[in-house]
């Protein structure tokens, strides 16, 4: 069987599995898997901005957290219905982003990741600050979706299964924008600035789009983390979640769609069975799990998949998928061009 | 125009605080091309093994140095055990790694020495002294003289020897190093070693201030990367002066305008460093990337 | 022909995950869920893990208590189980915590879950699932100020309400005209801590003259300590939490700020604040207690404390003197009590008793109860003790101090 046809039964496989959850589990489980959905999203975003544009945030956790808000305030300040909130999470998240990746455009590395870093640090001293809006440190409770009366599914099933809706609109949209003229573009832009602009692409057009993009994709994770939890408080968006979403796109595998599933699934599950493992050395278990699968998986889980992919297909690698795989985020050197030939 | 004064001394010390650990962010760039998110951490790590070292008698000087070279070696370790395997590959892979090897050390710490807080005694005591009615501290002035003489020796180092003309080259292109006969590898594990010493050094030179546990770099760390992206990645003396700025821009801010407060006292270096940062890409004493097509 | 391993493969894997089962929530019959004839399951979540990490002694000391009162043949002969799940102090965990507690491990009750945000974050759950909710770890009046809204939640400590009440009637007798200067954390803990004391010092002659608060994500408070040392205070207010609280103190010996100092309860502990900080740094520090100091020779040869130490000593890592193990030790003899009091095994009798409770719990402080009469009373404990730390040790001081709640609110 041909790779293509593998990977399109590898991902109906998934999309089978995923309808089969909410019947297979309980509520908590569910509960976490819609949890898992939300993250995807987010994660999802930061790799079309990192592995797919080559750029770098360490701020996705402000985007997630303003989707969150925005969501969470219209639902119980303005008694709009929560799915009005999710475009509207979005757009917010989409703007505010916008207006970041201009000023970006001239920043570069690390640089670039301490700014949004300090994005990250900066929305929870804002929400703080303006606690007449935000009810600050106390936090918001927020009504949770209920499942109609003419659906016969539980509370927890519909809301799963709105947020794979939602979620598989969001990755169906990101894979065909990536395999679309726009998303060679984008991926040009990574490749090499100077060879991409030589070809006709408008660096910062594409760049400040692409930021915006990925961080209205994180506003309407946000939003969907809200209808999942029911709660917003600052302590919920500090730089960990940031942090994260980065590990979960390496984890997953950049510049890959289907990639921030599992990354999403790892940085849900994986604590949890640390601390089950051993409270008291939690971090110890998952700092090592992480290095380990770095380790084992440099590619990502992703990765790993396509190499059994093309074992089971018996077929070497094409080389445009070699290509696909470059190094996304290469450190600027003097005299040697970013992403070699 | 004492008040003043006073905060602006005061915003040095704190800043000295920054600029100390982003140093060491500094020395691991310079020599690996990376940001080690697990800096802080190792340094907290060391400065708890002197904390142990001091607690079970040892004079606090003798102390310190046993764990600036038991730091050194753990520094040179963890590259070639840790780092090395990923080195080559993507960077953002190993920009993880060092996220994992955060989780890590904050976790085993905590679950070696327990989560409380501690005192750790000033390598320079605790005297302080008023000068023109200005309050000074010995300490702060220690820290100052230490990272001074730090940027200092990494000047020599990197400018003035052949092996720091070599780390340099090993992090610039570890290939074209390579054929040259530059050990690579050495060079690598070197930094490392280095970044571990100055570490371990900020977190001695802090801990008598903001008191010792887990948690004692957490904060620092962001600061210091800060500090680090303000004064130019590759540049030391950047990173020093980094940190002053930072501290005493945030004093300030914090103490004259009001609408600020403690809470968004923080958004002001933020905002001082992005505009820096648009009008000078590459921090203030940064060296500009000229990429050849 | 691979097409059809492929098929058969994928159904087997959607069988077997099938045939986990969907677990429904608890069918709901004659006996409540969590506890048996032998057992009673309690659900815990703490921040074992993250900033807020000192506080996982409090679980320590709960832990160490159930554990004695098994050996002693538990409640009724039926053993406490308390299971705790670590949230890192991050409002999304513990409401899964909160509904893997309930739904899967299916517990009789959740206790003592530590953090205000945390406990906002699960209270309408916890109530709609009618589970009790008992003696959250947060001192937030919150709990209390409306208990028909919550029915089954309810806090244990004196919240900062009752305690900012204290230091304004002690600041009243002492030093009426006081001008005090305050340190606060910027969170929920902070705030009401201010809040309680602004509200607490209204019509007196107390003024709060100098107001600065913190992040507990910075590294100093040293910034704040001088802005405070600047103003024309004499008296420093300190809400913090024990890191901040030993660079406070440490802050004014060095400023040499020379006020009466008043440091808030959580940040109180000789072990975790006063040592490092410097027990010369320390004279004269103004607190409140409710329960025994474990670091005091006060209590060396008291039952309870003795009961204690040994207790923790055998059952848990903890160090002795650290007062946050005495405070979960606290809570948890108040739940047991509760649970041997409760007149049926069922979540309603519990709450019942926890609402009607009059209880000794040994290792509180003589003179203070925990005492709640009826629905309308949401504040088990509303008396605290003025301590002041000299020498070595905390030293008592006056009697214990009522301040109860106006009413229900």
């Amino acid at each position: 069987m041909s790779e293509r046809k593998l990977r399109l039964v590898g991902v109906g496989a998934l999309v089978l599995l995923a309808l089969l959850v909410p019947f297979l589990f309980g509520p908590y489980r569910v509960g976490q898997f819609t949890l898992v959905l939300a993250y995807a999203v987010a994660v999802l975003g930061l790799n079309l901005l990192v592995g797919y544009n080559g750029q770098i945030s360490l701020g996705h956790g402000a985007f997630f957290a303003l989707g969150a808000y925005t969501s969470a305030l219209l639902i119980e300040k303005a008694d709009l219905h929560y799915l009005l909130t999710l475009p509207i999470a979005g757009i917010v998240a989409f703007a505010v982003g916008f207006l970041f990746g201009v000023p970006a455009l001239r920043l570069r590395g690390l640089y670039l990741a301490l700014v949004t870093l300090g994005l990250a640090i900066a929305l929870p001293q804002l929400i703080k600050r303006f606690d007449g809006l935000t009810e600050g440190t106390q936090g918001l409770t927020v009504e949770q979706p209920t499942s109609p009366s003419w659906l016969p599914f539980a509370d927890d099933q519909f809301l799963y299964l709105l947020t794979l809706l939602v979620a598989a609109v969001m990755f169906v949209a990101a894979w065909s924008l990536m395999r679309s003229q726009v998303g060679r573009a984008v991926k040009a832009v990574r490749d090499g600035e100077i060879p991409a602009s030589t070809l006709g692409i408008n660096l910062a057009s594409t760049k400040t789009r692409v930021f915006a993009l990925s961080a209205g994709y994180a506003g309407v994770a946000g939003a969907l983390y809200v209808f999942a939890i029911g709660f917003v408080a600052p302590e919920a968006f500090t730089v960990t979640v940031s942090l994260a979403f980065l590990a979960a796109i390496v984890v997953g595998g950049l510049a890959t769609i289907v990639g921030a599933i599992f990354g999403a699934l790892f940085i849900e599950f994986v604590p949890v069975y640390a601390s089950d493992v051993n409270d008291a050395l939690t971090g110890v278990i998952y700092g090592g799990v992480l290095i380990l699968f770095m380790y084992l998986l440099p590619d990502g889980a992703v990765g790993l998949l396509r190499r059994i992919g093309r074992l089971v297909a018996r077929r070497p690698a094409a080389p445009a998928e070699e290509a696909e795989k470059r190094p996304a985020v290469a450190p600027p050197e003097p005299g040697v061009p970013a992403g070699k030939a | 125009m004492e008040r003043f004064i006073q905060v602006v001394v005061d915003g040095v010390a704190t800043g000295s605080i920054y600029g100390a650990l982003a140093l060491a962010l500094v020395l691991i760039f310079r020599s690996t091309g990376i940001v080690n998110f697990a800096q802080g951490e190792m340094a907290m790590f060391s400065t708890f093994i002197a904390w142990g070292l001091y607690a079970g008698g040892v004079p606090l000087g003798l102390a310190v140095l046993t764990t600036l070279v038991l730091s050194f070696i753990a520094g040179l370790l963890i590259e070639r055990g840790l780092i090395r395997r990923f080195e080559g590959g993507q960077e953002l892979t190993l920009v993880i790694v060092t996220l994992g090897l955060f989780i890590l050390l904050n976790s085993l710490a905590g679950w070696i020495w327990g989560f409380g807080t501690r005192s750790f005694p000033s390598l320079f005591g605790d005297g302080t002294f008023t000068l023109g009615g200005v309050r000074l501290s010995w300490e702060s002035i220690g820290i100052v003289a230490v990272l001074l003489a730090v940027v200092g020796l990494l000047f020599l180092l990197f400018q003035r020897t052949k092996i720091g003309l070599a780390m340099r080259a090993a992090a610039l292109n570890p290939e074209s190093s390579g054929l040259v006969g530059v050990r690579v590898g050495r060079m690598l594990m070197l930094g490392w070693g280095l970044a571990a010493v100055l570490g371990a050094l900020a977190g001695v030179l802090v801990a008598p201030r903001l008191f010792l546990d887990v948690n004692l770099m957490g904060s620092v760390l962001i600061y210091a990367f800060a500090a680090a992206a303000l004064g130019g990645f590759d540049s030391p003396i950047g990173a020093v002066i980094g940190g002053w700025v930072i501290g005493v821009t945030e004093n300030l801010a914090g103490t004259y305008v009001d609408f600020i407060g403690a809470d968004l006292k923080i958004l002001v270096p933020l905002v001082i460093i992005f505009v820096v940062l648009l009008v000078r890409p590459a921090g203030l004493f940064g060296t500009r990337e000229v990429a050849r097509v | 022909m691979r097409r059809i391993v492929w098929l058969a493969l994928l159904t087997t894997v959607a069988l077997v995950i099938a045939a986990c089962g969907r677990d429904d929530d608890n069918g709901g019959g004659e006996a409540d869920p969590g506890i048996t004839d032998d057992e009673i399951k309690i659900g815990g979540s703490y921040p074992f893990s993250g900033p807020a990490s000192a506080y996982r002694s409090i679980a320590e000391g709960a832990k160490a208590y159930f554990e004695k009162v098994n050996a002693e043949g538990g409640v009724d002969g039926r053993e406490i189980n308390f299971i705790t799940l670590d949230d890192a102090y991050e409002p999304p965990k513990a409401v899964q915590n909160a509904r893997r507690l309930i739904q899967q491990e299916q517990v009789f009750a959740l206790f003592n879950t530590l953090g205000t945000p945390n406990n906002v974050a699960i209270w309408d759950y916890v109530n709609k699932q009618e589970v009790p909710h008992v003696f959250v770890a947060t001192g937030a009046s919150l709990w209390g100020a409306d208990p028909k809204s919550h029915p089954w939640t309810i806090g244990w400590q004196p919240d900062y309400v009752t305690e900012s009440q204290v230091y304004a009637d002690y600041l009243d007798e002492n030093k009426p005209r006081a001008k005090v200067a305050v340190l606060y954390q910027n969170d929920a803990f902070g705030e009401d801590l201010l809040n309680g004391f602004k509200d607490a010092i209204k019509g007196t002659d107390i003024e709060i003259v100098a107001e600065e608060s913190y992040e507990v994500t910075d590294p100093t408070v040293s910034s704040q300590m001088a802005k405070l040392a600047n103003s024309d205070a004499d008296t420093f207010l300190n809400i913090t939490t024990p890191k901040f609280g030993a660079q406070a103190i440490a802050a004014d010996a060095k400023l040499g700020w020379d006020v009466l100092h008043i440091i808030n309860n959580v940040s109180a502990s000789k072990l975790l604040v006063l040592e490092p900080a410097g027990l010369d740094a320390s004279q004269g520090l103004i607190s409140t207690t409710y329960f025994k100091d474990p670091a005091s020779p006060d209590w060396e040869d008291d039952p309870a404390m003795k009961e204690y130490k040994s207790a923790v000593s055998k059952y848990s890592r903890l160090n002795p003197e650290d007062p946050f193990g005495v405070f979960g030790w606290g809570a948890a003899q108040t739940l047991v009590e509760a649970l041997k009091n409760m007149k049926e095994p069922t979540r309603e009798a519990l709450m019942e008793e926890v609402r009607n409770m009059d209880i000794r719990v040994p290792i509180l402080l003589p003179g203070i109860e925990v005492k709640t009469s009826g629905n309308q009373d949401g504040y088990p404990i509303e008396a605290m003790q003025i301590q002041r730390f000299e020498g070595e040790n905390w030293k008592l001081v006056g009697e214990v101090i009522q301040a109860p709640h106006s009413g229900g609110s």
